[in-house]
């Protein structure tokens, strides 16, 4: 202790202590730069309309693992905000957007932050499993909220899953839900019969994959489909898939359904065209994005089959006009989560219109409003995810899946 | 220090500051919740903030006071989350009473996990240093990927375990699934509270301040300090050691518990490596040993990212900026002498020796 009031040592204190120093400036810096950069944003979604504007909240993971569907909803839907507040009518929107990490902790805060902020209709979650945890408190809280991807029936609520979960009836969703993929995938892979014999590779740790593949088994089942090979990952042995594509292999299987994210579905066939193995694969919308991972060879890709609500390179107006705007603005070809949260913004619009609420009235004032505008009979909405949208008062949307497969390195419809 | 003459002893002191800082925080907080003057994104935090203090305080028992490296703390909070969830639901109608229900989970929460504990304790004890870290690293995997694949249901014969699928639980109509594997448990009826939390606080408090006081905690420092000396004066270290692991999984469990009533879901995915690092870090970041330090740190790194979020992308930057800033100012020798002056001057009695300086320096 006493070495420490030493002379010679006093020297490499003081270096500390101004680095230390230099710390402390340099978040200043940080701070201040990222503050005017935040503050940047939300100006330039501005418009002349001087009417007060509906504060709309997005949450997703915009950093960390799964930050590529944050960003997508919140792109999407920044493009829809900034479109109708540029038309300039009675309607104008503010985005507020919180990050959640794909962490259900960290968004309920994110919902919290939000509504300190007055946001009046979320817009999200993007992710599934903050999205169970969020739309209790947005049910609760009585804001209404139309997810643009998170797909789980826990979201909405009403099933007889969970020991007390009823029907979150402020809820709704811009997405298939789970079990529908499942059943959706079964039915089509048995109609267009792509394959016999199925391998199954899924994430056991994930509640959107363990979802899908409960529903599939059960209607493959029914259908009469053979699956010879079914398999685990979790996102901590998401790196390494010789067994499961090994056992997919050795087991003879035609066509391989894999009811993952896109990430590991990349490393899949990776590793299936090492061990020479040439099945069909079959994802459902997570392999949405495939072609953008970095690294991976999209040659891998070429047969691909997917169900997927949207199609980058249909050739109707709206796709190509939101596809260019997204490549002007983000430099990316938006996938179909970027289109879920464009149509949630304009169904959330046309709900606006339809009941007549104002931009004055609160959260909770709203809702009931909302609600009974979104189950109404008679409406329903075209968008870039399908046409003739309707929603029950279960809160799914009903739409049309559309089979894709990737040809050439990009999306064509089946 | 127990044998000081002069009114209260200087741990007697130091800990009733502990107590009032856990005390006076609650009030203030109580009065800003009731006068609305708490903004909504704090007031959703109490809970949670709540539950990390009680994790980091047992945490420390192990880390701090019996001198082992644990890194698998949130395997405890899971487990004791997870038997929670299902006792108070399988409890709904016995006992209408919500606070009540949560009490009662909690007991079989915190006894779940010390269950866990111990057993997870007999093998970890015959280690040390890093190849016990590794193992309970390992054991809060082992636990999370169990509960990854757990499947519970109620219904009116009772409650159904599986570790295949939700089908096979084999329900009756009318039975529920509690436990639905990887999607985890939702629905869940909220009945934490932050009077229950500040409760809870006090009871890991009052506990890990006792244990340290008393025989059994200097047992247990004395190991820390010198296996073979303590060993030689007829310490049973194993014993001594595998108590300080029981208890601090048994208030763990019971953090979890608190936890995991605050959400309507939850998922075995969130009690993960990352979630005992980060009690590590509250731990070693409030000085290792020191409760009041582990409750600060706790709060403090629990709201700091929510606070920082005005700045967006630079948030988790500043986040990591902070703990190393914290880390080398706490550690800074320049710094410490002048703190210690300004105590000193404050301080009329003469200074203790530097004894307490580095290990020992418990209660600063």
């Amino acid at each position: 202790m006493a070495s420490m009031l030493n002379g010679n040592m006093s020297r490499r204190y003081f270096v500390k202590v101004l680095g230390a120093a230099g710390a402390i400036g340099a978040t200043g810096a940080l701070a201040a730069c990222g503050s005017s950069s935040s503050s940047s944003s939300s100006t330039g979604s501005d418009s002349g309309s001087g009417a007060a504007k509906f504060k709309l909240g997005h949450i997703g993971p915009l950093t960390g693992a799964a930050a590529i569907y944050g960003n997508a909803t919140q792109n999407g839907a920044q493009i829809a905000v900034d479109e109708i507040n540029a038309e300039g009518g009675d309607i104008q929107f503010d985005l507020i957007s919180e990050d959640d990490e794909h962490d259900p902790e960290k968004s309920v805060n994110a919902y919290h932050n939000l509504m300190d902020q007055g946001m009046q209709i979320l817009v999200g979650t993007t992710t599934t499993t903050p999205c169970v945890a969020v739309s209790t408190e947005t049910n609760n809280d009585r804001v209404f909220e139309l997810t643009p991807s998170a797909s789980s029936v826990n979201v909405i609520g009403g099933e007889d899953i969970g020991a007390d979960n009823p029907r979150k009836d402020n809820v709704f969703q811009m997405c298939f839900t789970d079990p529908n993929q499942g059943t959706a995938s079964a039915k089509y892979i048995s109609e267009q019969q792509l394959g016999s014999k199925i391998a199954i590779i899924y994430n056991n740790a994930d509640a959107y994959s363990t979802g899908i593949y409960n529903k599939f088994t059960d209607e493959a089942k029914d259908l009469g489909l053979e699956i010879v090979s079914t398999s685990t990952f979790t996102d901590d042995s998401a790196t390494d898939f010789s067994v499961q594509v090994g056992d997919a292999k050795s087991s003879g299987a035609d066509l391989v359904f894999l009811p993952i994210y896109y990430q590991p579905a990349s490393l899949i066939l990776t590793e299936a065209n090492k061990q020479g193995f040439a099945p069909k694969f079959f994802g459902v919308d997570g392999m949405d994005g495939i072609l953008t991972v970095e690294g991976f060879d999209t040659s891998l890709a070429e047969g691909v089959m997917l169900l997927t609500p949207f199609n980058a390179d249909a050739d109707d107006d709206l796709t190509k006009s939101f596809v260019s705007k997204y490549k002007d603005q983000y430099g990316d070809t938006p996938n179909q989560f970027a289109a879920d949260a464009y149509d949630c913004v304009y169904v959330i619009k046309e709900l606006i219109e339809n009941s007549g609420v104002t931009a004055d009235q609160a959260a909770a004032d709203m809702c009931d409003a909302l609600i009974a505008a979104i189950t109404d009979s008679g409406y329903s909405h075209d968008g870039l995810t399908g046409e003739g949208m309707t929603w029950k008062d279960t809160g799914e949307v009903s739409k049309d899946p559309k089979g894709m497969i990737i040809e050439n390195g990009a999306y064509v419809g089946m | 220090m127990a044998g000081r003459s002069r009114g209260l002893s200087r741990t007697t002191v130091s800990n009733l500051v502990t107590y009032a800082l856990v005390v006076i925080a609650f009030v203030v907080v109580q009065a800003m919740v009731s006068n609305r003057m708490l903004t909504y994104s704090l007031q959703g935090q109490l809970v949670p903030i709540c539950a990390y203090i009680v994790m980091a305080v047992s945490l420390n028992l192990v880390v701090g006071l019996s001198g082992e490296l644990s890194l698998g703390h949130a395997g405890f909070m899971s487990v004791g989350a997870f038997t929670g969830i299902v006792v108070a639901a399988s409890l709904a109608d016995a006992i209408p009473n919500p606070v009540l229900r949560l009490i009662v989970a909690m007991l079989f929460g915190g006894g779940f996990a010390a269950i866990a504990g111990f057993l997870i304790g007999i093998p970890v004890m015959r280690l040390h240093g890093d190849y016990l870290a590794i193992v309970t690293l390992a054991f809060g995997e082992i636990i999370k990927n169990l509960l990854n694949n757990l499947y519970v249901g109620i219904d009116d014969a009772g409650v159904h375990f599986s570790f295949s699928s939700a089908e096979a639980l084999g329900m009756a109509q009318g039975g529920k699934v509690v436990i639905n594997g990887p999607q985890g448990a939702v629905g869940i009826t909220k009945l934490s509270t932050f009077v229950i939390g500040f409760v809870l606080v006090l009871l890991a408090v009052f506990v890990v301040l006792n244990l340290k006081g008393s025989r059994s905690g200097r047992a247990i420092m004395a190991v820390r300090d010198n296996r073979i000396a303590a060993e030689s004066v007829g310490i049973n270290t194993t014993k001594y050691r595998l108590m300080a692991f029981v208890l601090s999984a048994a208030l763990a469990g019971m953090a979890g518990v608190l936890y995991g009533m605050n959400y309507s879901s939850i998922v075995p995915k969130k009690f993960d490596f990352n979630t005992s690092i980060l009690i590590l870090v509250f731990v070693v970041l409030g000085g290792m040993g020191s409760i009041r330090g582990s409750i600060i740190s706790a709060t403090v790194l629990t709201i700091l990212p929510e606070a920082l979020r005005a700045v967006n992308d630079y948030r988790m930057l500043l986040y990591a900026i902070v703990l190393i800033l914290v880390m080398l100012v706490t550690n800074n020798p320049t710094l410490k002498q002048l703190w210690r002056r300004i105590k000193g001057s404050f301080r009329r009695t003469p200074k203790e020796p530097a004894v307490a300086s580095e290990g020992g320096d418990v209660d600063a």
